[in-house]
């Protein structure tokens, strides 16, 4: 087995996909993609409802088939991977070690790796709910791989806690497939999900969404046998005498996603405490000098058409820094001000020629605001938005004769309007 | 005349649009960024249709990913849901592969993944 490649990929979904392809058309063919599952393809697999690349392809495609556009790609190049292969750690020398029945414990070197890991869903034990552990309790990722991988039903009576947008698609899934979803609780007072996935997947069958109301409790020992749900004030405590009660045997959780960073971590790469992801240079270069980040690892998308976009800017940094080699950073850093509450990338190198775009979240739901680009008092952009919310990411082009000219850190903030 | 609003389920955006009517009849649709948009409110209003995705269980036992080619009616969702439960494809299946022809009103069904014969 070969022991050095230029570019080794951690991560076989969309963005290491795309990274991997970007990479090799930038002039580098020596690359690697480390894949733990016994295909590519990622997330996108277990997706098999449609919606997915509206805005690369101008089609409406389904999870599966976006894979397969890149899928297809890496094979033309004949781009070596590795399927069930997990990587154990990852070093700042950019030393890789990982593991397969295969070739066993190995480790290989790279002159540049891709962080390429996607995210992980939020458990039952992040939130704290009261209640043993009976089984009948899964997050919506684990029950969409239960239904559209392993052909399973894994219960006939759902209530669903968190209204991201897997949680919403699990909803109609199960509902198509027999199961009689109760509720889907949101503690927030507004949805965390795609305005269309309540439309599509919870009024179109006439599953109700309850705004500001949360699970207080999970009843049943062997079983899920029903849950008690509550409705909270605005500091999101449960108001007494406000209980719902819902038989049910199946709970799912879908309540956020978190970057997979453990590599990250292990290779003394920094991570922004907003994000979770490493803080990077806008071409996707982290603090360490060759680990490149891109896709759900470094910050979660909306949308997979943004981690492709995102996966070839990474690759094709990563096929230039082996070409030529480290450079030096001279980078001003980005701030998130008043009510934003990240801005990527968090650091911009004066070095590196031409515009960069600003990708951000809203701290809260505003209506007739102004975003602002400040540096140094001075307002560089300015832009009136109609509505944003922190379920939808903002963009902002930043030019580079601005880039040039910034002696100290650049502001993203918003101001509401009234 | 009456109003009635929707949420356009065409792109992410989601677009809230505001349809007036009178009796089946379209008057104004209002709130849409695109003509898409003003397609699905006039269709909604009229006939509301839906794609529908799902898996079916192939002969070997793995699970693979189909969609209608076209919109069904919502009314048939059900129905085109039991039909599709009931195919069950051999091996090698590829993107585009029709695997129930007229599941209804002349629309297949398709698979949206790939599966080699191992």
């Amino acid at each position: 087995m070969k022991q050095e490649y230029d570019i080794v990929v951690i991560g076989g979904g969309p963005a290491g996909l795309a990274a991997a392809v970007a990479a090799y058309d930038s002039g580098i063919k020596d690359i690697l993609i480390l894949e733990r599952e016994d295909k590519t393809g990622g997330i996108l697999n277990q997706c098999i409802h449609n919606g997915f690349g509206l805005t690369r392809f101008k089609e409406n495609l389904s999870g599966p088939e976006y894979a397969a556009r890149f899928i297809d790609e890496v094979e033309k190049r004949k781009i070596e991977v590795l399927t069930q292969t997990t990587v154990l750690s990852l070093t700042k020398e950019k030393e890789i070690t990982a593991v397969n029945a295969k070739n066993g414990v190995f480790t290989i070197s790279a002159k540049a790796v891709i962080l390429a890991m996607g995210c992980r869903e939020r458990s039952r034990g992040a939130l704290n709910i009261a209640g043993s552990r009976p089984a009948g309790i899964y997050s919506a990722g684990t029950a969409q791989k239960y239904v559209n991988i392993k052909g399973y039903l894994p219960g006939k009576n759902v209530v669903i806690l968190g209204s991201g947008d897997i949680g919403l698609i699990m909803a109609r899934r199960m509902t198509l497939e027999g199961a009689k979803v109760h509720a889907v609780c949101e503690i927030m007072p507004y949805s965390s999900g795609l305005k269309r996935n309540i439309a599509q997947c919870l009024d179109d069958f006439g599953i109700p969404l309850y705004l500001n109301h949360t699970i207080t409790k999970i009843e049943g020992k062997e079983r899920v046998t029903g849950v008690v749900v509550s409705k909270v004030d605005e500091n999101k405590k449960p108001i007494a005498g406000m209980e719902i009660h819902f038989d049910c045997d199946t709970v799912l959780f879908s309540v956020g996603l978190i970057p997979e960073n453990e590599l990250t971590k292990g290779a003394g790469v920094p991570l922004s405490q907003k994000t979770k992801g490493a803080t990077v240079y806008q071409n996707r270069e982290t603090e360490v000098s060759g680990i490149f980040a891109c896709g759900n690892v470094l910050q979660v998308h909306d949308l997979v058409d943004f981690v492709s976009e995102e996966a070839e800017l990474a690759g094709g940094s990563a096929a230039k820094y082996v070409k030529e080699g480290a450079k030096p950073h001279s980078a001003v850093e980005v701030v998130n001000g008043k009510n934003i509450n990240y801005v990527l990338p968090q650091k911009i190198d004066q070095n590196i020629e031409g515009d960069v775009k600003l990708f951000f979240r809203v701290g809260g739901t505003f209506k007739n605001c102004t975003v602002k680009v400040e540096c140094e008092g001075k307002t560089i952009i300015e832009r009136k938005k109609r509505i944003v919310a922190p379920g939808e990411m903002e963009t902002l082009l930043l030019k580079f004769e601005e880039i040039k000219k910034a002696q100290g850190p650049i502001t993203v903030s918003l101001e509401a309007d009234e | 005349m009456n109003t009635k609003n929707l949420t356009c389920i065409e792109c992410p955006m989601g677009c809230s649009i505001e349809v007036e009517t009178e009796g089946d009849k379209v008057i104004s649709v209002k709130g849409n960024t695109c003509p898409r948009g003003k397609l699905y409110a006039e269709n909604e209003i009229v006939c509301p249709r839906r794609v529908i995705t799902s898996t079916v269980r192939a002969k070997n036992g793995v699970m693979i990913p189909v969609k209608t080619n076209a919109p069904v009616k919502k009314s048939e969702i059900f129905e085109v849901m039991k039909k599709i439960n009931a195919v069950h494809p051999a091996l090698p299946v590829h993107i585009g592969d029709v695997l129930l022809k007229n599941i209804t009103e002349n629309i297949d069904l398709v698979a949206t993944g790939n599966f080699e014969k191992k």
